[in-house]
């Protein structure tokens, strides 16, 4: 008795190799959709906008005319959001991450915590708004500062940062530790004098990239109340101010068919931005990061 | 020199004596125990801030729910919160306009994701990989802000030249648009999933004379439907939660039918539309948001809940 009917192997094949190659070109074309979208999507906003783009745009304060509407007081607003995020939110972080890597006992406390943080890492950002709102704004009556939009934006931005710090950190070889401890270190200085010198690239490239996306949040400045029209410039963390996201928010939002070429403008920043603190993270990730 | 020796050796004191000296410090084991507790309030941090998130939503729904009864926010067909004569709070269109975008981003992504993935994972070369993965990462790291500028301004235009009923503001252009910013997050994570599945299975079946497409189904797929299902689950959650897309290109008109093409609102646009305006403090519509922000809480949280479920309980162990 013949197990394999070789005729009837021999018969199908043709058609098994026909839906193989068939499905493969589906497969690759659903890779390329992605890739296709996201060329389409830069040579759009970069040919919309760069008409638009010169000093005056980087210089001029918003405007009710399109041709004067510049983006300066929304630049510089989002570097002073990003000096009250980036040390609340790598300090928050990374003293988390030692925390739980290196002395958090192994109990449900520590479950329970390292539970909480992958679950408001899918809270939507716009609830952090609301938290911001109701605890930075109103509570502690910061108003719609640098400071209560900094908070709101740390705490948003904290899981990803805790994540990549304990990722650094569980990189190192336990032989370092070691070591030190050999030497008579205690717990806290080989933490200090082993531990962060040997993950900070980590630390680092994982915290700019999470601060990159702070940069580009907008519904949680919308919800805790940051104007958009701001002729001045802030001069401390509790002055009110404005930021990228918000003013290409503004502008996309507006009919007028100009302002929209403006919020592509606009956009060019901000992403110029982010591909200059991407590039800084990729660098700090090839140059600095050991591998062990 | 035994005089250069010596005297260098008077000079510092030994390494007992430095050990004797630094164990004598005080302050260091005071260091020592302080350091922990100090970490300890900081990891704290994050479970505060859930805290806060609970309590701040359930405090100001409930404020809301004494002026507005539960019930007809709960079971009430009609979002009317502007309205001068009598204002109506049923959350259900806000709800039917999230599904909405939600459901066009899942018919896009889901198929598009995954099937980058079996690419990614089952036909691949490393070339191709190394390539395509930072774009990827790229598509994920662009705001969301961007991504309703382009839904707005260039996806809904060419929607309407071959479509002409459809509205400037609608479902379907930013449903289109969410699908492909959680595509990223579907393809990758099932990649991750699809690429642990370990190779001498699929081995096993190329052996026995196999085609690649028979082992990403009939395989690959199976073994790593968990995480894939998981994937699914998260960027769905995604979905429901985004918020700039929906505010700039689905318009804000709370809605219960079933059209697709003219304006509706979600749950998180109406949450912006409120914030932009001047809705005073202590009103109405000021507490709705709450309720809202509530209701959008618990879906996200069933979403992501779910998402861990399906990957702990069905994870196939090698």
């Amino acid at each position: 008795m013949k197990y394999i009917d070789q005729e009837l192997v021999v018969k199908r094949m043709n058609g098994r190799n026909i839906v193989n190659t068939l499905f493969k070109g589906l497969f690759l074309l659903a890779t390329l959709v992605s890739l296709l979208f996201l060329a389409i999507l830069l040579y759009r906003i970069g040919t919309q906008g760069i008409s638009h783009l010169s000093w005056d745009f980087l210089n001029n304060f918003a405007s009710r005319f399109p041709e004067k509407a510049g983006i300066k007081a929304a630049l510089v607003g989002s570097l002073w959001l990003m000096a009250v995020v980036a040390p609340t939110s790598i300090i928050l972080g990374v003293g988390s991450a030692i925390y739980l890597e290196e002395y958090a006992k192994k109990n449900r406390m520590t479950a329970f915590i390292r539970t909480n943080i992958s679950n408001l890492a899918g809270v939507p950002s716009v609830v952090f708004g609301l938290l911001g709102l109701t605890i930075f704004v109103r509570a502690l009556s910061l108003g719609n500062s640098v400071l209560a939009a900094g908070f709101t934006m740390s705490l948003l931005i904290l899981p990803v940062i805790i994540v990549a710090a304990q990722e650094s950190i569980r990189a190192i070889p336990g032989e370092l530790r070691d070591a030190s401890y050999g030497m008579g270190a205690t717990k806290w200085q080989t933490i200090v004098k082993v531990i962060l010198p040997a993950a900070i690239p980590g630390i680092l490239t994982g915290s700019i990239l999470a601060l990159s996306r702070a940069i580009g949040e907008t519904a949680p400045l919308i919800v805790i109340g940051i104007p958009v029209i701001i002729q001045f410039l802030p001069s401390g963390v509790m002055d009110t101010f404005t930021a990228l996201p918000m003013q290409i928010y503004d502008w996309s939002s507006r009919p007028q068919q100009e302002f929209q070429v403006v919020a592509a403008a606009g956009i060019i920043v901000l992403m110029v931005v982010l591909l200059l603190m991407n590039t800084v993270a990729a660098i700090i990730r090839n140059k600095f990061q050991k591998r062990y | 020199m035994p005089f250069a020796v010596e005297r260098g050796f008077h000079m510092r004191p030994s390494v007992q004596e430095m050990i004797a000296q630094s164990k004598g410090k005080k302050n260091k084991k005071i260091i020592e125990k302080i350091i922990p507790i100090i970490l300890f309030l900081i990891a704290s941090v994050s479970v505060l801030t859930t805290i806060g998130i609970v309590v701040t939503l359930i405090v100001e729904t409930i404020t809301f729910f004494t002026r507005v009864p539960i019930t007809d926010f709960l079971f009430g067909t009609t979002w009317l919160p502007f309205s001068n004569k009598e204002a109506m709070f049923g959350i259900w269109p806000l709800i039917i306009g999230t599904l909405k975008v939600t459901l066009i981003a899942t018919i896009v992504a889901v198929p598009i994701g995954i099937g980058a993935a079996i690419y990614l994972s089952e036909y691949a070369s490393e070339t191709v990989r190394r390539i395509v993965k930072p774009v990827l990462e790229i598509l994920a790291g662009i705001p969301t802000i961007v991504y309703g500028f382009f839904a707005l301004t260039f996806v809904t235009p060419v929607l309407q030249s071959f479509f002409p009923e459809i509205k400037i503001f609608n479902a379907i252009s930013p449903g289109i648009v969410v699908g492909i910013m959680i595509i990223p997050m579907i393809a990758s994570l099932s990649e991750d999933a699809m690429s642990s599945v370990p190779k001498h299975i699929r081995e096993g079946a190329l052996a026995m004379g196999s085609t690649k497409f028979e082992v990403a189904m009939k395989v690959t797929l199976p073994a790593a439907l968990s995480g894939i299902v998981a994937s699914v689950v998260l960027a769905i959650s995604r979905a429901i939660g985004e918020t700039m897309i929906v505010s700039l290109a689905a318009g804000s008109t709370p809605k219960m039918d079933g059209d697709f093409t003219g304006s509706i609102q979600t749950m998180t646009s109406y949450i912006v539309q409120v914030s932009k305006g001047d809705a005073g403090y202590g009103t109405t519509i000021y507490y709705s948001i709450y309720a809202v922000g509530f209701t959008l809480f618990v879906f996200t949280m069933v979403m992501n809940i779910l998402a861990s479920y399906v990957s702990k309980r069905f994870r196939e162990e090698y």
